[in-house]
């Protein structure tokens, strides 16, 4: 509780004794090439490989002749908007870039870089946090929309090069009773995960004391305090949204 | 000048500063010293705002910083500079831009005028041609030079030197302290300095405040300290050879 509670103080810090629009422009536009742009090639690399494995190992669950061939990538859409890439690649996004921001405040921290900036009268938290915070929840959830993409373009090439499904079939099965808030879900599911990815590993990295052990155990604890509150906030989001 | 009134300081229990008054005079180096784990650092620290004191008043010229409003705790940190330890250069800025750092946040100067100025800054530390370097390009003492570069780009009233020559070699250690001691007379700047070392003591020492277990056990120049009769105060002042063979000859 008393960490729960110090966390949300640190929330609140963010929005006090701001700095310049423009800086806070510089910094976020930074950022957002830092944990968006740096994050394509993991983020792509683990779609497309989730895609292929995905349609592979539905089509050799669904034998039966009664299921038309097109329901495997209507599962494969499916799994791929409300799970996979919301979720899954969140897990990914906490190990990337959550261990980086804590890495990166912890080592300031360490380096006394923090006080420095307070000493010069800047709001450490929101100089270094906010920016971060808000490029996470710009950035992510285009990943995620990237990744629904490429996780059925993995699944399009695994499927149709292997002859599991023709690509006739692939493309009516991703078409077919396709519900449209299931992608606003996916986005609502993307901006919460984000807050809570960098926000954690901010507060995790932020209050680091000791030395350079100290911030490796910020980092792990950074990415496990995180997937845990995603997983968390991905339950109670299924059962608000969809129960 | 600075003013500090009772400052009291205590962690989850344990009182680490115990009703702390003195002052701290304009164009003279005002040097807190004592053993490691005395409280030195953490007085620092409570005089530039890293920490609040349990009770207690630190004031800037008459300005209380502990209880002003935050437009005046606001006005005082732009007129402080602070040298750190490791230097605390920002890892991903270069050189230009660490001291240039304090320009961008607290002025509205025109980028050339920003540049001369960090330029100055850098040739009056005795450093030229490194504005490009990372901060991991550089030696330790240069790292220390440009934290008083940076220290003083914004040209401050006061400047903190939290153990400026730490971890450095004895001739970087001197010209390091004479470049502080040069600086606080040219701007006539309040400069406090926190030190274990004994050759800082006995070459820019104008004030001196001793520290021991959190209190404060003794005040004076750098002339008196090695005269007076507090046992805690000669063990630390002639711990080693080199000061005994100096004063006690």
């Amino acid at each position: 509780m008393r960490s729960l509670g110090k966390y949300v103080i640190f929330m609140g810090s963010l929005f006090t004794r701001r700095e310049t629009f423009s800086t806070y422009i510089r910094l976020i536009t930074q950022e957002c090439i830092n944990v968006g742009y740096n994050s394509l090639f993991i983020v792509g690399i683990v779609s497309i490989f989730m895609g292929a494995v995905t349609t592979i190992q539905t089509a050799f669950n669904l034998v039966s002749p009664f299921i038309p061939d097109y329901v495997i990538s209507l599962v494969v859409r499916d799994m791929a908007i409300l799970e996979l890439s919301p979720t899954i690649i969140a897990i990914i996004f906490a190990g990337k870039v959550g261990s980086s921001i804590a890495g990166e405040l912890g080592t300031m921290r360490i380096t006394e870089q923090i006080d420095a900036l307070e000493v010069m009268g800047i709001n450490a938290s929101s100089y270094l946090v906010l920016p971060k915070v808000i490029a996470c929840v710009v950035m992510y959830p285009m990943l995620v929309i990237l990744s629904i993409f490429l996780i059925l373009l993995g699944g399009y090439f695994a499927g149709t090069l292997t002859g599991i499904l023709s690509s006739v079939d692939y493309l009516y099965g991703i078409r077919y009773e396709f519900i449209e808030f299931n992608i606003t879900f996916a986005v609502i599911k993307a901006l919460v995960f984000s807050f809570l990815i960098a926000s954690i590993s901010s507060y995790k990295g932020f209050f680091t004391t000791g030395g350079s052990l100290e911030v490796g155990k910020a980092s792990t604890s950074a990415v496990t305090n995180s997937c845990i509150a995603v997983l968390l906030a991905d339950y109670a989001l299924a059962q608000l949204l969809m129960g | 000048m600075i003013e500090i009134n009772n400052i009291s300081k205590s962690f989850k229990g344990k009182q680490v500063l115990f009703n702390i008054s003195g002052t701290f005079f304009k164009g003279k180096n005002n040097l807190i010293i004592g053993s490691s784990g005395t409280g030195k650092s953490v007085l620092l620290k409570n005089i530039v705002g890293l920490f609040t004191p349990d009770l207690g008043d630190v004031k800037y010229n008459e300005r209380s910083f502990i209880n002003g409003s935050e437009q005046d705790r606001k006005q005082i940190r732009r007129e402080i500079g602070m040298l750190f330890q490791g230097g605390a250069l920002f890892d991903s800025k270069n050189i230009e831009e660490n001291v240039k750092f304090p320009l961008d946040i607290l002025t509205d100067f025109p980028e050339d005028e920003k540049i001369d100025r960090v330029n100055f800054c850098l040739e009056r530390v005795g450093l030229v041609n490194i504005n490009k370097k990372m901060p991991s390009e550089i030696s330790g003492g240069m790292k220390k030079r440009v934290g008083i570069a940076r220290a003083i780009v914004n040209k401050p009233n006061y400047l903190f030197c939290d153990e400026p020559n730490s971890g450095l070699d004895p001739q970087t250690g001197i010209k390091i302290d004479n470049l502080i001691k040069e600086i606080t007379s040219e701007y006539l700047i309040t400069t406090i300095i926190v030190t274990h070392d004994m050759n800082s003591v006995i070459e820019m020492g104008d004030h001196i405040m001793f520290l021991l277990e959190g209190k404060k056990l003794w005040e004076g120049t750098n002339d008196e300290i090695t005269k007076s009769d507090i046992k805690e105060l000669n063990d630390f002042v002639f711990a080693t050879q080199l000061m005994k063979q100096m004063y006690l000859r």
